[in-house]
């Protein structure tokens, strides 16, 4: 870890922890967003973390850039990684089905592998929640295996249906909202991503654990799922 | 309790208020008036707090009738107001008696004008806040994200007597062509050498792909020689540049964290003039360096105070 500090704008700074993206970053990320909102209290307007970085919005009547760069530096003090496992481990069941997941079968082709074969790949690992952005409750999580990988769509769907599972290069994640995307989708969770009257608002906060489970189309409707085909959307 | 019934709108057309906060994390955008300044000067007009709801009226095409005597403000662009055919210019509150109609009818000057009542008008706080964000489905009068649409009621609580103006030193001038000032960030030496002098030598033209998350600039290609970044948080008025070389300054609505390098990001004062600038429109870019950009803010913040 090489911590720097970076002018972002008038009343941001960054602070830079790691070059690369790695789930070993995560322990460290966890500890550094704790101790800025801790010495900045009442100041912090917004930390917005995400896989190497945590984006400091402070308060700009009541601390100067200087002033600014010296809380971040205090927060580094003897800065250790949080060994909590306190992250929530979550399950999302997914109904894996080329109607909701079209891409299904490109990721076949492109692996060799068999779709039911994807599929179990895909829900066989524990992914971690490395940042939320895009969207509101749109986790980022990997890294999903490197046969599994593929890059974004050439041309991005104007509307991905909400629940909608995808993989882009090594990473995977869920639509909370119908928006338009470009991730090669796989299936669909009937979960609530983002609930503007829950405790914390999204499901998935960054340093959680999520795990796919293959549910069946009946479990999906059950679970309260709109089984809606993605043409039907366009 | 004072109403107004909304005659005619677009999806321009939008309660806003400062925006929303501590919850940039989850992924959820800031939202807020394009043009916080004009925004601030409508509510101080009233001697509201300066971030209670407001709306924001873009490029025209907005007319409410009152259903009581009213007491209004208007601030930020010329949009061609009229009470009852009559014109009415910005920068003052103003009479709205009871049955008369406020409309706006093209931009005469800026592109937003902001229009504040007694109290800030009546909206839930949705984490937070009342800005309308269409794209996340997040406040405005019903909490959802819509815009202000024709038949819905406004509604304000407070009530103020006497009408004033901003002094005239203090209102933002619209007309003026001064550059826009860019607090340097951390990526500005990894862009090629002329292009550092295309940024700040030459002039940029707004596309007319703007939005509330963005605007497009057209000028000379840039150049980022650098490595590809990693996503990370991206502020208020960053200056990103995408692969084609052409600059995006960011708004309110932009997206929480994003992969694009940047030059930096304007100032909000910088961010508030673009924010009333029409496509075709010329800009220019002035190099700022934080320390100072951050003393001449607070300093204008003051004048909300002295005023």
């Amino acid at each position: 870890m090489s911590p720097r500090i970076e002018v972002v704008a008038l009343d941001c700074l960054m602070l830079r922890l790691f070059d690369e993206i790695a789930e070993s970053n995560m322990p460290w990320m966890l500890a550094a967003s704790e101790r800025l909102r801790a010495v900045f209290g009442a100041q912090l307007i917004d930390l917005v973390p995400s896989y190497t970085t945590l984006m400091v919005h402070y308060e700009l009547t009541a601390l100067s850039p200087s002033q600014a760069r010296e809380l971040i530096a205090e927060a580094l003090i003897d800065l250790a990684p949080n060994a909590r496992t306190g992250g929530q481990c979550h399950v999302l069941p997914v109904w894996y089905d080329l109607s909701v997941g079209p891409e299904l079968s490109l990721l076949a082709q492109r692996s060799g592998l068999a779709v039911q074969e994807v599929i179990l790949r895909h829900s066989a690992r524990e992914y971690q929640v490395f940042a939320l952005g895009f969207a509101p409750g749109f986790a980022f999580m990997g890294l999903v295996e490197e046969i599994l990988a593929a890059p974004r769509l050439d041309t991005p769907r104007k509307k991905v249906a909400a629940g909608s599972v995808g993989i882009a290069e090594r990473q995977t994640a869920a639509y909370p909202v119908v928006s338009p995307g470009g991730w090669n989708l796989i299936g669909r969770t009937p979960a609530k991503l983002f609930d503007r009257h829950r405790d914390g608002y999204s499901l998935m906060q960054p340093g959680d654990t999520v795990r796919f489970e293959a549910v069946s189309h009946a479990e999906f409707i059950n679970l309260g799922g709109d089984d809606t085909p993605l043409e039907a959307l366009a | 309790m004072s109403r107004l019934t909304i005659e005619a709108s677009t999806p321009l057309c939008l309660l806003q208020d400062a925006g929303r906060f501590g919850v940039r994390h989850l992924g959820v955008t800031q939202g807020g008036a394009a043009d916080w300044s004009s925004m601030s000067w409508g509510n101080w007009l009233l001697g509201n707090a300066l971030d209670l709801p407001v709306i924001e009226i873009t490029l025209g095409g907005f007319a409410v009738v009152a259903q009581e005597d009213c007491l209004l403000a208007l601030a930020g662009a010329d949009l061609g107001a009229q009470i009852d055919g009559q014109a009415l210019a910005p920068w003052r509150s103003f009479k709205l008696g009871k049955g008369q109609t406020l409309k706006f009818t093209q931009p005469l000057l800026g592109a937003r004008a902001y229009l504040a009542a007694p109290g800030g008008f009546d909206a839930p706080q949705v984490l937070g806040s009342s800005a309308t964000v269409v794209r996340e489905e997040l406040g405005g009068l019903d909490g959802m994200g819509l815009p202000l649409t024709k038949g819905a009621t406004l509604s304000y609580r407070g009530a103020v007597l006497q009408v004033r103006e901003v002094p005239l030193a203090h209102r933002p001038d619209l007309r003026l062509n001064a550059p826009l000032d860019l607090v340097l960030g951390a990526q500005i030496g990894q862009f090629s050498g002329q292009s550092l002098f295309d940024v700040f030598n030459s002039p940029w033209t707004l596309d007319s792909r703007a939005d509330r998350m963005g605007i497009r600039l057209l000028g000379k290609a840039l150049q980022y020689q650098g490595r590809p970044m990693i996503s990370e948080g991206i502020p208020l008025g960053a200056v990103q540049v995408p692969p084609d070389g052409q600059p995006i300054v960011l708004l309110n609505d932009r997206q929480t964290i994003g992969g694009y390098p940047r030059l930096g990001a304007l100032t909000p004062l910088a961010l508030a003039r673009l924010a009333q600038c029409l496509p075709g429109a010329q800009v220019r870019f002035r190099p700022v360096v934080q320390e100072v950009a951050h003393r001449e803010h607070v300093e204008y913040l003051q004048r909300f105070i002295i005023s």
